[in-house]
């Protein structure tokens, strides 16, 4: 009892603290990602300036090889980001959760061959696969980047669900649902799906940032949103040949990645704790 | 009349091995059976084909003189109302995510059973000597011998006529284990109670009846009183023999 009432409040503390910094760095993002959809200080695909001037009052953060603002490019690239990242997500959650939960409820030789091909999915790296859908369909597009992460995203969603699903079956209170007359999937939705969703929502964070950061390897290599849509990895390619000249075309990008992957990482860990009724202090 | 009737029942989770073997059992209205065997004989087996959550190989089990049949869906219905089940780990039958209230009320929500919820979980609470408020709280706010109790609340939520508790005390320390056994003492006299243990002393004091399982076989049954008097069987024998006494010359100084 005294160690619940010492630590409660530091844990506590921490915890929101964890949640506001995520807002924050979240909500900056998704603040920017909107007012593009209204606003921006220059034309993104014309000719603001010089080519390749550096900062100053005009141009915040410079302007590119071809004398575009970088700030006006940087600001489309969070919009792209957000929506890379939900969107991969959303899709590899959808996929990746049910399929789990089939292998989960299987049985032994069905969940053995699912196990074994998502196995084999999560040993390709994830950008691999995205690169193999991006090439399978004809056009390279933003959509068809999203739809190819979902998927390589969708295998190690699904072994996750699987594992977690798995231990709950066999807790007792999922026999105790049974004997009271609960069909499976409402067993599925009050029982296997909350006590699953604390570490797969912390998991989806993870998946988010990575998402992010591999369209960016995708754009960068040519296979994500076509130019003259301006995202993150996009902006970095193109700032590479010039990179001793004019770095921050390549910091920028880089900052601004990790400022959201870290955000939605703390925004996920502050959520869960502060709904999770077993974290809460006694 | 027999509340559920076991009858020639085989059950083996691989075609080699039987877990149960040509098992006959009645259950009397009223009656209150100890189930007595060691780790692996069985009783957890047996519990799950009373339950009508595993179906046996070959033999049938019916509840008030009907077959359980999954397939037919107003007869199971009606049985999960009438028998309910205690486990032994309060800390893994108690959903952590739900409060009290919601996992008390589960069977009456699932059963579509009429009635004000609030006030029947409130009942329940109190039965099992709670305070009828706790319904908002989490499970993990609880100790292990109130979990057990709210687990028995849920139990006893339907009105059920037939409890089945297994191990349900086993997890407990000796005061609260005591406590429990009062309570399920309680609960006896309006209910069956078909009580699993390897604990033979608990059985000697809960249940009037007594049934010994050995590797799936039923070695032998009868009056509580009268089989512990005179175990025929060795292994009865034996499992009396090896209940611990408390002798305080044997203690070290």
């Amino acid at each position: 009892m005294s160690t619940a009432t010492m630590t409660a409040p530091a844990d506590k503390k921490s915890h929101s603290l964890a949640l506001k910094a995520g807002l924050l760095l979240v909500g900056i993002h998704v603040f920017v990602g909107l007012l593009t959809l209204v606003w921006l200080p220059y034309d993104p695909t014309a000719m603001a300036g010089g080519r390749l001037e550096g900062p100053s009052l005009l141009h915040w953060l410079g302007t590119d090889r071809l004398g575009r603002d970088l700030f006006t490019q940087m600001m489309i690239g969070s919009r792209i980001a957000l929506i890379v990242g939900i969107g991969a997500v959303t899709i590899g959650a959808i996929i990746g959760v049910t399929l789990g939960l089939l292998a989960a409820f299987a049985s032994k030789w069905l969940d053995d061959a699912l196990a074994a091909t998502l196995d084999i999915l999560i040993a390709f790296p994830t950008l691999l696969i995205a690169m193999l859908v991006v090439a399978a369909s004809d056009t390279a597009n933003l959509w068809s980047a999203i739809i190819a992460l979902g998927i390589a995203l969708s295998a190690i969603v699904a072994r996750l669900t699987r594992i977690l699903a798995k231990r709950v079956l066999v807790m007792d209170y999922i026999t105790a649902a049974r004997t009271s007359g609960s069909s499976w999937p409402k067993i599925v939705a009050i029982h296997i799906l909350p006590n699953i969703w604390p570490t797969l929502s912390v998991n989806f964070a993870l998946q988010f940032g990575l998402a992010v950061i591999a369209e960016a390897s995708l754009s960068y290599l040519g296979l994500g949103a076509p130019p003259p849509n301006a995202s993150w990895g996009r902006i970095l390619q193109e700032a590479q040949g010039t990179v001793y000249t004019a770095p921050l075309g390549a910091i920028a990008p880089g900052i601004a990645l990790v400022s959201l992957a870290i955000g939605v990482n703390l925004l996920a860990d502050g959520l869960r704790d502060t709904i999770d009724p077993t974290r809460r202090a006694r | 009349m027999s509340l559920v009737r076991v009858d020639h029942v085989s059950f083996g989770y691989t075609a080699n091995r039987r877990i149960l073997d040509d098992v006959s059992l009645d259950i009397a209205q009223g009656d209150t059976i100890g189930l007595v065997g060691e780790s692996g004989s069985g009783k957890t087996t047996l519990l799950r084909l009373l339950l009508g959550l595993t179906r046996p190989d070959s033999g049938t089990i019916t509840f008030d003189g009907q077959p359980l049949d999954p397939r037919n869906g107003a007869f199971m219905r009606d049985f999960r109302r009438q028998a309910q089940v205690v486990f032994q780990d309060p800390y893994s039958s108690l959903d952590p995510r739900q409060t009290v209230q919601s996992i008390i009320a589960e069977p009456l929500r699932s059963l579509k059973i009429p009635g004000d919820h609030t006030r029947m979980v409130g009942d329940a609470l109190e039965a099992v000597g709670l305070d009828r408020d706790v319904g908002t709280r989490f499970p993990h706010q609880f100790s292990g011998g109130q979990r057990q109790r709210i687990a028995i609340a849920r139990a006893i939520v339907p009105g059920p006529r037939l409890l089945l508790a297994d191990e349900a005390v086993s997890a407990l320390d000796l005061t609260t284990r005591i406590r429990i056994v009062d309570l399920l003492a309680g609960l006896s006299k309006t209910m069956s109670l078909l009580f699993v243990s390897h604990d033979i002393g608990v059985v000697a004091a809960l249940c009037r009846r007594i049934v010994i399982l050995e590797k799936g076989r039923i070695v032998e049954a009868g009056d509580t009183a009268a089989v512990l008097a005179n175990p025929q069987h060795s292994y009865t024998q034996r499992l009396l023999a090896s209940v611990p006494r408390l002798t305080l010359n044997k203690v070290p100084s």
